[in-house]
């Protein structure tokens, strides 16, 4: 993986996710370690997004790495105009690896092609989020003590969340079974569901999320925007029903955590957050080991 | 109409490649797609024409050019029955069909809006997918959106 990009989750084997996830728990028992110090790692964010930023220069700090960049391209030569392309060969020059979030779909493919250092993807557009990917991974498998064979069900908006789509194909990898709970305007995709067909493992579709909490190992909650539809009052009628409340969780399995990409807004109850099955809050916080483990797996130090 | 007449609607070449059974709308896409037009070669073309198979079609006829298969299967998104006739001294000396090809350059526009393609001065590249019913899309390189038979657009 030493200075091979990581732009979609897919460009990652079994194996390599497997390695990413095992050097984290390392720098989750020491994430101060010095071993990127005389790095520079330039953090450009084309459009602002202070959760993902933070997470990223702070991982890099801790590793001892110095900090370049921007956190939004107002202040910026892009906004006199400046090519992707210039951008990214000027940044070149000052910086051993780029970390990028940019609002258009394949921005981080493009600037990975002219790169000639490496780049992480922070999320292109509606495209990619692998990092937010390899989060979730590490934190099912943290809490689950394995990847491999478990239920998990996805709620809420599975037509255009990223993360359910790149999870789900992550997934596919470690047999999962699939529990797919949305209204019937967000369904998952018919491309996605194509890869668990095509990996030969089983989903169900459900607009009701009560009867498949029991069977659950995850609970990946999603948020649905008003905007999604079509008809406001579809939104309307359907908004509460994909809301979690504390509850619902009395028939979930002990092992059962609810996990969430954040923010939400309200489709889990503040009533669910001292319930030792949320996982949301610990679950951001695995993000800083598993970046940790790709700046330090493609800089070559681990 | 004689076999005679049907001949001279386009005029017969004595070296070089007839494409036949190209639909009739398509005939100019076929020329933009295989640079024809920039050519000095003689270059014949027809549209309407009459044919059994399907009600009307195209057809281009180029002097003294032969086509590489990854060359002429370009032309597959457009003309999937297309007709490859090559002439040698008026004697046609190989025919052959076109196939589509798993990859599509430089082609096609991608039919996301938000793409970094129809953003910034960037090339196309697609692979050629096939959904269950068979219908044929296009997976964009960069965005990772499919584009569908309907959508495409050639640039
Ligand atoms: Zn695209």
């Amino acid at each position: 993986m030493k200075n091979r990009s990581l732009v979609s989750i897919n460009d990652y084997s079994k194996e390599e996710i497997i390695r990413i996830l095992d050097l984290a728990e390392t720098f989750e028992a020491q994430p101060r370690q010095e071993i990127l110090k005389g790095k520079v790692i330039a953090s450009l964010f084309f459009e602002p997004s202070t959760r993902t930023r933070l997470s990223f220069e702070s991982a890099a700090m801790q590793l001892g790495a110095s900090v370049i960049g921007f956190s939004s391209a107002a202040t910026t030569s892009v906004q006199k105009g400046e090519t992707l392309n210039d951008t990214i060969l000027t940044v070149s020059n000052y910086s051993d690896l780029i970390v990028m979030r940019h609002p258009v779909d394949g921005a981080a493919r493009y600037a990975s092609e002219v790169a000639p250092v490496p780049i992480i993807n922070a999320g292109d557009g509606a495209n990619q989020h692998p990092t937010q990917c390899l989060l979730d991974l590490y934190s099912i498998r943290k809490t689950q003590g394995t990847l491999d064979n478990l239920d998990i069900t996805f709620v809420g908006d599975l037509k255009y969340g990223r993360t359910v789509h790149s999870l789900t194909m992550a997934l596919c990898h470690f047999n999962t079974r699939f529990h797919l709970v949305s209204p019937p305007e967000l369904k998952l995709p018919s491309a996605v569901k194509r890869h668990i067909k095509d990996a030969k493992l089983q989903y169900e579709q459900y607009t009701d999320m009560s009867e498949v909490i029991p069977k659950s190992d995850i609970l990946y909650m999603t948020r649905i925007q008003r905007e999604r539809f079509p008809d406001p009052l579809e939104y309307e009628r359907v908004k509460n029903s994909y809301n979690l409340v504390n509850s619902m969780l009395d028939n979930g399995k002990p092992n059962l955590k609810i996990l969430h990409p954040l923010p939400r807004v309200n489709e889990i109850h503040t009533d669910v957050d001292s319930n030792p099955m949320a996982y949301y809050f610990q679950q951001a916080q695995n993000g800083i080991y598993v970046r940790q483990a790709l700046m330090a797996s493609i800089l070559g130090n681990k | 109409m004689s076999d005679k007449r049907k001949e001279l609607i386009v005029s017969a070449i004595s070296n070089g490649t007839v494409i036949d059974h190209i639909p009739t709308e398509n005939v100019f896409q076929v020329i933009k797609i295989l640079g024809l037009h920039k050519l000095s070669n003689p270059l014949y073309f027809g549209t309407n024409l009459e044919s059994k198979k399907f009600g009307s079609k195209g057809i281009i006829k180029v002097s003294d050019k032969y086509f590489e298969p990854e060359e002429i299967n370009k032309i597959a998104l457009v003309a999937p029955s297309a007709t490859l006739i090559e002439i040698h001294d008026y004697e046609v000396v190989r025919k052959s069909t076109v196939t589509i090809p798993e990859k599509v350059d430089k082609m096609v526009k991608c039919f996301n809006p938000n793409c970094i393609t129809n953003k910034e001065d960037v090339s196309t590249k697609f692979t050629v997918l096939y959904d269950e019913a068979g219908n044929l899309k296009l997976a964009c390189h960069y965005c990772e959106k499919n584009t569908s038979k309907e959508n495409i657009v050639f640039i």
